[in-house]
C-alpha cells in the first residue's frame, strides 16, 4: 500500500486572497516569520502495493483533468509510503 | 471492553456508572433505575442523559410553557400546534405555512462558523420534516461589546456560517437582527428561524404507527459529530478555567442537506411515509424514542445497520452522535422499493434500521445483543419536571433613572442624530446582510432592512406571508412581564406596517441559568406575559425553543425572549415598503412620552438602562394594527419606530431611497426625536389622502400628526440640516471598520 | 420555442430561470444532469447554485455530467448556451469558455444590486439590448472573480467577446471588471450576475434581466 500525493497550487500570477488573509493574520498573532503565504490543496490517494510508472502517469492525467484546473493551477505528483 | 447489554446490566447491578459526567443528577439516576427496574445499560444511560438534558427535555421550563396551551385561544388557522417539530397555520387558498425559531447559542461560541451553520441546518430540517418546502430563513443575532477582540472572533464566523449554509441550500435570508450588549460577551445568541410552505394535504407528523412498518434512516452517514453536545454543552454554563469542549461541535454539509431536501420532497409527493422525524439534538436516541413514543409505542432497532462514517464508534456513541443531515422515516413495506429508488436518484444513503412492533418498548440490539430496552415515553416525553425556585431579583431595587442630554438647538439635534446613527446597534448592517442571498427562489418581496420579510407564495394570486422577529432585552430586564408583551407587539406592528395581518407566534427564549432563582423569575414572568398577550390578541403560539444556561460564571445575559410573528399578505404587490419619494407628506401615528429607559440614546451615554419599561397597551396596539392594514392603500411608505426612536426611523426612510425630508417636531423635542415609546409608526402619504388618514385616526382612536414633507437632499429636523451624504457617512462603514 | 434549464444536484436558480423563460413567452423545459437527453430544446441555460456543493472547485464535477456531453457537442455546432453564475463556472471548467472564476478578492460572499454594462450585443442572449446600455441585476456569489492569462484577456477584449462589464467599484477582483464573456462564435455566453432574478420589479431590483430571455426567443423565431 502506498500513498500518491497530488499537491495543487494556484499559478503564481493568480490572485490568492485566502493566502493573503492568512499572511495578514499571522503577525496579528505574533508570528513574524512569513514574507508571504500561498494556499493550496493536497490530495492523498491510497493505492494497493507499490505504484507503477503507468499508475503514476494515470494519476497525472487525473490531476490534469479533474484534480486541478490547468487554467489557473499547477500540480505536483509524488509518492509517499 | 465487553458490550454492556441488558443481560449484563441485570447481572451486574452495582457497576459504577459515569452518570454525573454525562450530566445527570443523583435523583435522576435513581428515577431511571426505578423506571427500568434495574440499572441502565451504558447505551440506555447515554440515551437518558441526552434526552433528559435541559436542552432536550425542557425540564426547567415545561411547567411554565404549559401556559401557552392553557391560555391558548381556539384558532381555526392553527393546523398543528405545540408539540410537533414546528407549528403549521392555514394561510388561505389551500396553503399551509410552517415556521419555527431555534437557538444554537453554545456551539456558536465554541466554533462560530459550524455552530451557526448547523443551527441553520437544524431548523431547516425541522421545517422539512413537517412536509414543507423551506422557503426562507431569518437570523436574530446578539453579541457582546463590538470593540472586544472576542466579538471579532465570533461575529464574522457566525455570519459566514449562516451565509455559507443558507446560501448553499438556496434559502433567501430575509431579515433578522444584530444587537450588541456586554451581557452577551461570553454568550452570543444565534437564533435561527425558518419558514416552509405546503398544501394542507402535505402535512407530515412524527409518529410511528403500524406494526411491521419499517424504520428507515436516510441522509448523511453517522460519525462522531457532537458526541454529548446536547447535554454537555447546552445544559452547562461556561467556566473561564475549564478547557473548551471542542470535540462536541457538529460539522455541517449544506450540499448533503440540499440533496436531502429535494429527495424528501419527492418522497412526500408520492406519499411514501407514515411518519417522519429529523435527527437533531440527541440524534438517533431522540428520533427513535420520539417516533415510538408518539406512535403505538413499540419499535425494534438494529444499531449495527446504521451506516457509519467512522467504524470505530461504540454503540453509545452511535446513539448520541449528532451528525447532521439525517432523517428517520416510517415506511410501509410495500412502499419501501419506491422510497429507495428516489433516494438512489438523489444519491442519498438510505438504510432500513428497524421496524415498528406490536409491543410497547423501544428495543435496540447491536449484533443481536439487546442493549436498550426502555419505555419510549419515559425517554422522550416523561423526563423530569422541575419546579425551580423563583425569586424577584435584587437588582430591581437599585435601578437608576436615565440621565441623558436632551438636544434642542439645531446643532445639538444634528450632532445627536449623527451620533445615534453611528452607534453599532443602529448602524447600517449591510456588511452582514450582503453575505446572505436574499434573491434565490425569486419570491422575496421585502427583506432587510425593511420592517419584516415578505415572501410571495403564489405567483398567480400574489398571496404571501410576512415574518418579523423582535426582542427588547433591556425592557425585559426592567420588567420581564411587560418586556415579553412589548416584543410581541413590536413584531406584530412590524408585519402590519408592511401590510400583513398577524396570524401566529413562535418564540426563542434565551435566558441565564435556571438554577438561579432570579433568572427563573425573569423566565416565568416572560412566559406569563407572552401567554397573556397571545390570549388577549387571539394569536396561537405554535412552538418555539428555550435556551437556558446562557451565562458565564454568575453573569447572566439580559433576559432575551425573541418573538417571531407570522402574518398573511393577501396581495404582496400592495405591500408598503419604507423608502420615501419626493412630494409626500410625513405623519407620525401614535404619541410619544419621555421615558428613555431601555433606549439606544440612553445606552450610548454610559450604557444606561434606566429604571422602568413601558407598559404594553394591547388594546391600542390592536387598533393600530387595524389602522395600518386599512390604511394600506393610502400609505406610500411606512416604517415602525423602535430602536433609536423617530430619528433612526426617519433617517432609514431617507437613506433607503435617497430622498430627503423636512421635519418639524413640537412639544418635548428630545423625546419626540429619540425616545422609543412603543406603538408608533411613521407613514408617508400623498397630500390628497389627508382626509383619509384623519378619518382613520378618528375611527381607531389613535392620534396622527403631520410632521413634515419629503424631497431634496437633506434630512432637516427643526432647522438642523443633515445632508444625506453626511447621514450615510455616519451610518455605513461602521461594521466594515469593526469586522471587515 | 423550447429552452432547457439543467438541474444539477445543488442547482438553486433553476426554477427562477424556468420562470424567466415563461415570462418572456417561451416554453421552459427542465433537463436533468443524469441523462444526455436535451429533449429537443433549441437553447440551454446552466443556472446558478452550488452544484455538487462547489466540491473540489465550483463546477468541476458538474462538467462531467452526461447532460454536459450533449451540451458540449451541440455548442460546438452553434447551439446557444447561457451559463449563469455557477453555470458560467461550469462552462469555464468544460473549456467551452476560457479563463476561470476564483474566490472573491475580499473572501466574502456578496449579494448586491449590481450595475453592469452590456458590452456586446453580438450574442443571441444580448441582441435585444443596446451596446453600452447599463442595467441593474443581482450578483450573489463567493467565487466570482474572473481570471485568465494576459493573452486570453487581450483576445477577449480585441475580439469584442466581453459581454458584460461591472460598472463602478469592482465587486470581486475580476480582471478588467469582466462580468460575462462569450466564445469565439458567440453562441456560448457565461455571466456572473443573475438576469433571471431581475425579471419583475416586485421581487428584483429591476426588470432589466428579462431581455436575456426575450433576446434568445426573438432569435429563435427569426430563424
Amino acid at each position: 500500500m502506498a500513498i500518491i500525493v497530488v499537491e495543487v497550487m494556484l499559478k503564481p500570477e493568480i490572485l490568492d486572497p485566502q493566502g493573503q488573509a492568512v499572511a495578514s493574520a499571522l503577525p496579528r498573532l505574533g508570528f513574524t516569520f512569513a514574507n508571504s503565504v500561498r494556499q493550496g490543496k493536497r490530495f492523498e490517494i491510497e493505492v494497493a502495493g507499490d505504484p507503477t510508472a503507468e499508475q503514476i502517469a494515470e494519476v497525472e492525467k487525473a490531476a490534469h483533468t479533474l484534480l486541478s484546473n490547468p487554467v489557473i493551477e499547477n500540480f505536483v505528483v509524488k509518492v509517499e509510503k | 471492553m465487553a458490550l454492556d447489554t441488558v443481560k449484563h446490566a441485570e447481572e451486574n447491578p452495582n457497576t459504577t456508572q459515569p452518570y454525573k459526567e454525562l450530566g445527570l443528577k443523583d435523583d435522576e439516576y435513581e428515577s431511571i433505575k426505578k423506571i427500568l427496574g434495574r440499572r441502565p445499560t451504558s447505551s440506555e444511560l447515554a440515551m437518558y442523559s441526552v434526552m433528559w438534558s435541559e436542552h432536550c427535555s425542557y425540564k426547567s421550563s415545561k411547567i411554565h410553557l404549559k401556559q401557552f396551551g392553557d391560555k391558548a385561544v381556539k384558532s381555526e388557522a392553527l393546523l398543528v400546534g405545540i408539540g410537533e417539530n414546528a407549528g403549521v397555520v392555514d394561510v388561505g387558498q389551500g396553503y399551509a405555512v410552517t415556521f419555527k425559531i431555534e437557538s444554537h447559542n453554545h456551539p456558536s461560541y465554541i466554533e462560530p462558523y459550524q455552530g451557526a451553520a448547523t443551527g441553520v441546518g437544524g431548523i431547516v430540517r425541522d421545517i422539512l420534516t413537517m412536509g414543507a418546502r423551506p422557503i426562507a430563513v431569518m437570523d436574530p443575532l446578539r453579541f457582546g461589546d463590538p470593540e472586544n477582540p472576542d466579538t471579532r472572533r465570533v461575529l464574522p464566523g457566525i455570519v459566514s456560517g449562516i451565509g455559507g449554509y443558507g446560501n448553499c441550500l438556496g434559502l433567501p435570508n430575509i431579515g433578522g437582527e444584530i444587537v450588541f450588549d456586554d451581557s452577551y460577551q461570553g454568550n452570543p445568541l444565534v437564533n435561527a428561524l425558518c419558514i416552509g410552505v405546503m398544501k394542507h394535504s402535505d402535512i407530515k407528523l412524527a409518529t410511528a404507527h403500524g406494526a411491521g412498518n419499517l424504520v428507515v434512516l436516510f441522509g448523511a452517514k453517522t460519525g462522531g459529530d457532537g458526541i454529548g453536545g446536547v447535554s454537555v454543552l447546552a445544559s452547562e454554563t461556561f467556566s473561564e478555567s475549564k478547557p473548551t469542549k471542542r470535540p462536541a461541535v457538529q460539522v455541517g454539509d449544506p450540499f448533503a442537506e440540499k440533496v436531502l431536501i429535494e429527495c424528501s420532497l419527492e418522497i412526500f409527493k408520492e406519499d411514501l411515509v407514515v411518519g417522519i422525524q429529523d435527527l437533531g439534538g440527541a440524534g438517533l436516541s431522540c428520533a427513535t424514542s420520539e417516533l415510538a413514543s408518539a406512535g403505538s409505542g413499540g419499535m425494534d432497532i438494529r444499531l449495527e445497520t446504521v451506516p457509519l462514517r467512522d467504524p470505530s464508534l461504540s454503540p453509545e456513541e452511535i446513539l448520541m452522535s449528532e451528525s447532521q443531515e439525517r432523517m428517520c422515516a416510517i415506511v410501509e413495506p410495500a412502499k419501501l422499493k419506491r422510497f429507495m429508488q428516489i433516494c438512489k436518484k438523489w444519491d442519498v444513503t438510505a438504510t432500513v434500521i428497524g421496524e415498528v412492533t406490536t409491543g410497547t418498548r423501544l428495543n435496540i440490539t447491536f449484533n443481536g445483543e439487546l442493549i436498550v430496552d426502555v419505555p419510549p415515553r419515559t425517554v422522550a416525553h416523561d423526563g423530569p419536571v422541575y419546579n425551580r425556585p423563583i425569586s424577584k431579583p435584587k437588582y430591581l431595587d437599585s435601578l437608576k433613572p436615565v440621565s441623558v442630554p436632551l438636544p434642542a438647538t439645531p446643532d445639538e439635534i444634528k450632532a445627536a442624530v449623527l451620533k445615534l446613527m453611528a452607534a453599532p446597534n443602529i448602524a447600517d448592517k449591510s456588511w452582514v446582510t450582503n453575505q446572505y442571498d436574499r434573491y434565490v427562489q425569486g419570491n422575496t418581496v421585502l427583506s432587510q432592512p425593511e420592517d419584516s420579510g415578505v415572501i410571495r407564495i403564489d405567483t398567480a394570486t400574489n398571496l404571501g406571508v410576512a415574518i418579523s422577529t423582535d426582542a427588547n432585552a433591556r425592557w425585559s430586564y426592567l420588567n420581564p412581564y411587560e418586556g415579553a408583551k412589548l416584543a410581541l407587539l413590536e413584531s406584530c406592528r412590524n408585519i402590519a406596517t408592511n401590510g400583513a395581518k398577524p396570524l401566529a407566534v413562535t418564540n426563542c427564549l434565551n435566558f441565564g441559568s435556571p438554577e438561579d432563582p432570579e433568572v427563573m423569575w425573569q423566565f416565568s414572568e416572560t412566559v406569563r406575559g407572552l401567554a397573556d398577550a397571545c390570549l388577549e390578541l387571539g394569536l396561537p403560539v405554535t412552538g418555539g425553543n428555550v435556551s437556558f444556561y446562557n451565562q458565564t460564571g454568575t453573569v447572566a445575559i439580559l433576559p432575551t425572549p425573541v418573538i417571531g410573528v407570522l402574518g398573511v399578505v393577501q396581495d404582496v404587490t400592495k405591500r408598503t415598503p419604507m423608502g420615501i419619494k419626493p412630494n409626500q407628506v410625513i405623519y407620525v401615528i401614535g404619541n410619544v412620552d419621555d421615558n428613555f429607559s431601555g433606549s439606544e440614546w440612553a445606552y450610548i451615554h454610559g450604557k444606561q438602562i434606566g429604571d422602568h419599561s413601558p407598559v404594553a397597551n394591547l388594546d391600542m396596539e390592536e387598533r393600530l394594527v387595524k389602522l395600518l392594514l386599512e390604511g394600506q392603500p393610502i400609505f406610500e411608505a411606512a416604517h415602525d419606530i423602535s430602536n433609536g426612536g423617530f430619528a433612526a426611523s426617519i433617517s432609514e426612510m431617507v437613506m433607503r431611497t435617497n430622498v430627503g425630508a423636512t421635519i418639524n417636531l413640537e412639544g418635548k423635542v428630545a423625546a419626540e426625536l429619540l425616545a422609543e415609546t412603543p406603538g408608533r409608526v411613521i407613514v408617508a402619504i400623498n397630500e390628497a389622502s389627508t382626509n383619509e388618514i384623519v378619518a382613520l385616526a378618528g375611527k381607531y382612536q389613535i392620534p396622527v400628526r403631520c410632521v413634515g414633507t419629503t424631497g431634496g437632499n437633506y434630512l432637516t429636523i427643526n432647522g438642523a440640516a443633515i445632508s444625506i451624504d453626511e447621514l450615510r457617512d455616519a451610518n455605513t462603514g461602521v461594521f466594515e471598520a469593526l469586522f471587515g | 420555442m423550447r429552452i432547457g434549464v439543467v438541474t444539477f444536484p445543488g442547482s438553486l436558480d433553476d426554477r427562477s430561470a424556468l420562470r424567466a423563460i415563461e415570462l418572456a413567452g417561451g416554453v421552459a423545459v427542465p433537463l436533468f444532469h443524469g441523462t444526455n437527453d436535451l429533449k429537443e430544446v433549441q437553447a440551454v441555460i446552466l443556472p446558478g447554485g452550488f452544484s455538487y456543493g462547489d466540491y473540489l472547485r465550483c463546477g468541476a464535477i458538474s462538467r462531467f455530467s452526461p447532460i454536459m456531453e450533449s451540451i458540449i457537442l451541440a455548442a460546438e455546432h452553434g447551439f446557444p448556451v447561457l451559463g449563469i453564475c455557477n453555470g458560467f463556472q461550469i462552462l469555464c471548467e468544460s473549456h467551452l469558455l476560457p479563463g476561470a472564476l476564483t474566490r472573491n478578492a475580499d473572501l466574502h460572499f456578496i449579494c448586491a444590486d449590481q450595475k453592469v454594462s452590456i458590452e456586446s450585443t453580438n450574442t443571441p442572449w444580448t441582441r435585444g439590448y443596446t451596446k453600452g446600455q447599463e442595467i441593474v441585476i443581482p450578483i450573489k456569489n463567493g467565487e466570482g472573480s474572473f481570471q485568465c492569462s494576459d493573452e486570453t484577456l487581450k483576445e477577449l477584449e480585441d475580439e469584442g467577446r466581453v459581454v458584460l462589464r461591472y460598472v463602478g467599484k469592482n465587486p470581486n477582483g475580476s480582471r478588467n471588471l469582466i462580468a460575462g464573456i462569450s466564445n469565439k462564435r458567440g453562441n456560448v455566453v457565461g455571466v456572473m450576475p443573475h438576469p433571471e432574478q431581475a425579471i419583475e420589479n416586485l421581487t428584483g431590483p429591476s426588470e432589466d434581466g428579462l431581455m436575456f430571455f426575450s433576446s434568445i426567443l426573438k432569435e429563435m423565431v427569426s430563424k
